[in-house]
């Protein structure tokens, strides 16, 4: 505590190593980023120099006209948006019902299906994989985006109903006693009581579900082949040739795609890491 | 839930009716979520078991043959061995999976412990720290892949041409694999810290005030006070990390490619049997193997813990 004036130099060495392990963890975290957005404004041709001179390189843009005129990336674009905010949607709706019943009610083998639930969000995506498949294909939705919608509701879904289950129980109990003595039914307890309460919960819960629909690769790949989503176009991004790696063009389309999530992670920033931890730890 | 005594007839007849009321609501509430799941996963996951005992093509599920438990191991009269558990390919996967899963999950409790006590400590620049560390957990994972493949290239990368002096870390699965967990470290360590974090806080500050009004260090207080208070936070954490990692797919299958990474991962392994070469039956059984893995994973985390709802 007083270290300061006992032992200046002991003090001084300290907060100088700690500052310094400060910096390395901000390189280290920020610098793979960073460097993929100045090689994004990079000419094809200065992607070999050394990196001082590739950093003081002539900026350009034209990965980045180069990738917004291409026409994988446009579609991507729409359907990731378009499969994302659906399939969220739908896993909102349903999960504001399930968590309402599960937080609010008793009832016989209530913590079985808290435990479905919970399963259903560790088990591995390849489990399904094989059996998914073979109904897109006997439903002939294999290509159409509906396929992607349903299928990661089996991811939003129980995400969705394990985080706004655990808002539900911190909502004082009087607010809905308050309704249902007026006698409302419980749906609209829960559209005109709940929800207004809730919605700090559901803004929360569906960007982070919406995060996870948008990132979503394994589902994007197997079951479609030209309405790909944009992780699946980024992964296939080809030049020209065969050998030819587009690195400027696909930091572009990388940025392009990331820029949009890291904004709406700073933004809600304080939300995220509650509805994290309601998430993951709240085990 | 009614046991308690009851002193008049009337009162706890009705309340039953009340709780029988509820009961009969949230099953109406729960219904749509139960046939999603069931529809999503149930039905599926039962598809895939039941594709595991045949031997079927992707292409054409319905011409299937009985095979049992060939799928898992099955050796002709010419003694070729068919099973995927006699495939040497699938134990290299198995091997590389969990290297992968324990290495990065380790590294990332470290680190994400060191960057959540330095971001838990007060200084200049503190809130930026703590801004930047959600920026590699925001990324998409196919975007770090990408981002990384590019640092690994080995003429044009940081890594792989100036550090390594052009060597293709990616060409060789021993080497690779090394690769795939620096990614995977990097990318989520912030998510491991952010769960640290949160556990730090809710540690009261007046317990230290007094650790150190009684002269204990401050590596005293962390062996002492912070790592045993924060232990239920931090195996929860790791567990949800370590079953994140047994079922990776996303970095090794954009940065590897579909061959390599089905001797990296599990995952991989399994996609390219049922996907790449439409084994319906052959890929299921894998699945099967991964699904029983992670599940028995799950009980012993859940009894261990003793995880409770309500």
């Amino acid at each position: 505590m007083n270290l300061q004036k006992t032992n200046p130099a002991l003090y001084y060495t300290q907060r100088v190593l700690f500052y310094l392990l400060v910096i390395v963890i901000t390189v280290y975290l920020l610098f793979p980023f960073l460097w993929a957005v100045l090689t994004s404004f990079r000419r094809a041709g200065d992607l070999f120099l050394p990196p001082l001179q590739f950093i003081t390189a002539p900026t350009t843009l034209s990965n980045y006209t180069q990738v917004f005129a291409n026409a994988n990336f446009q579609r991507g674009l729409l359907f990731s948006v378009i499969v994302a905010v659906v399939s969220v949607l739908i896993s909102l709706l349903l999960g504001s019902f399930a968590a309402y019943a599960l937080g609010r009610f008793k009832f016989r083998g209530k913590s079985m299906i808290l435990y479905i639930i919970l399963a259903v969000s560790v088990f591995p995506q390849i489990a399904v994989l094989g059996g998914l498949f073979t109904l897109v294909q006997a439903t002939n939705l294999f290509n159409n985006p509906i396929s992607l919608i349903f299928s990661y509701l089996i991811f939003t879904i129980p995400f969705t109903v394990w985080v706004l289950t655990s808002f539900v129980r911190d909502i004082p109990g009087e607010l809905e006693e308050a309704a249902l003595v007026d006698g409302a039914s419980p749906l609209q307890t829960l559209f005109q009581v709940l929800f207004p309460v809730m919605m700090p919960a559901l803004v929360t819960t569906g960007l982070l579900a919406f995060i996870n629909a948008w990132n979503e690769y394994l589902f994007a790949l197997t079951f479609t082949s030209s309405n790909r989503t944009v992780p699946v176009v980024i992964a296939n991004y080809s030049g020209a040739s065969q050998f030819d790696q587009p690195w400027g063009p696909i930091m572009a389309a990388s940025i392009v795609v990331t820029v949009p999530l890291i904004i709406l992670v700073l933004v809600f920033q304080r939300n995220i890491v509650s509805g994290l931890t309601a998430g993951a730890v709240k085990g | 839930m009614t046991t308690n005594a009851t002193p008049t007839q009337a009162a706890p007849v009705r309340r039953r009716g009340i709780e029988a009321a509820r009961a009969r609501q949230a099953i109406w509430l729960l219904l749509p979520t139960l046939i999603a799941i069931a529809v999503v996963a149930g039905y599926p996951l039962y598809r895939t078991f039941f594709f595991s005992l045949y031997e079927a093509n992707l292409t054409t599920p319905g011409e299937r043959t009985f095979l049992g438990l060939g799928n898992f191991w099955f050796t002709t009269e010419e003694g070729v061995p068919l099973g995927f558990l006699q495939d040497p390919k699938w134990w290299t996967a198995v091997k590389n999976t969990l290297l992968f899963t324990v290495v990065s999950v380790f590294l990332e409790t470290v680190f994400g412990m060191i960057i959540a006590l330095v971001v838990n400590s007060a200084f200049k620049g503190r809130a930026f720290l703590r801004t930047a560390m959600l920026v590699p957990w925001a990324i998409p994972t196919v975007v770090s892949a990408q981002m990384w493949a590019y640092m690994y290239n080995d003429s044009f990368g940081l890594v792989g041409r100036g550090i390594l002096g052009g060597q293709a870390l990616l060409a060789d699965v021993d080497s690779a694999i090394w690769a795939m967990i620096a990614v995977d470290v990097w990318k989520t360590t912030s998510f491991m810290a952010l769960l640290i974090l949160a556990g730090l806080q809710s540690l009261p500050s007046d317990m230290y005030e007094a650790a150190d009004m009684d002269g204990a260090s401050k590596w005293t207080q962390f062996w002492r006070m912070t790592l045993p208070l924060l232990r239920p936070a931090l195996l929860v954490a790791l567990v949800f990390r370590s079953l994140d990692a047994l079922r990776v797919f996303d970095i090794m299958y954009v940065m590897l490619g579909a061959n390599t990474a089905s001797s990296t991962s599990m995952t991989g392994y399994a996609r390219q049997a049922l996907i790449d070469n439409s084994l319906l039956g052959l890929g299921s059984a894998v699945a099967v193997a991964i699904f029983l893995i992670i599940m028995v994973i799950v009980v012993i985390y859940v009894t261990a813990f003793r995880v409770k709802f309500d």
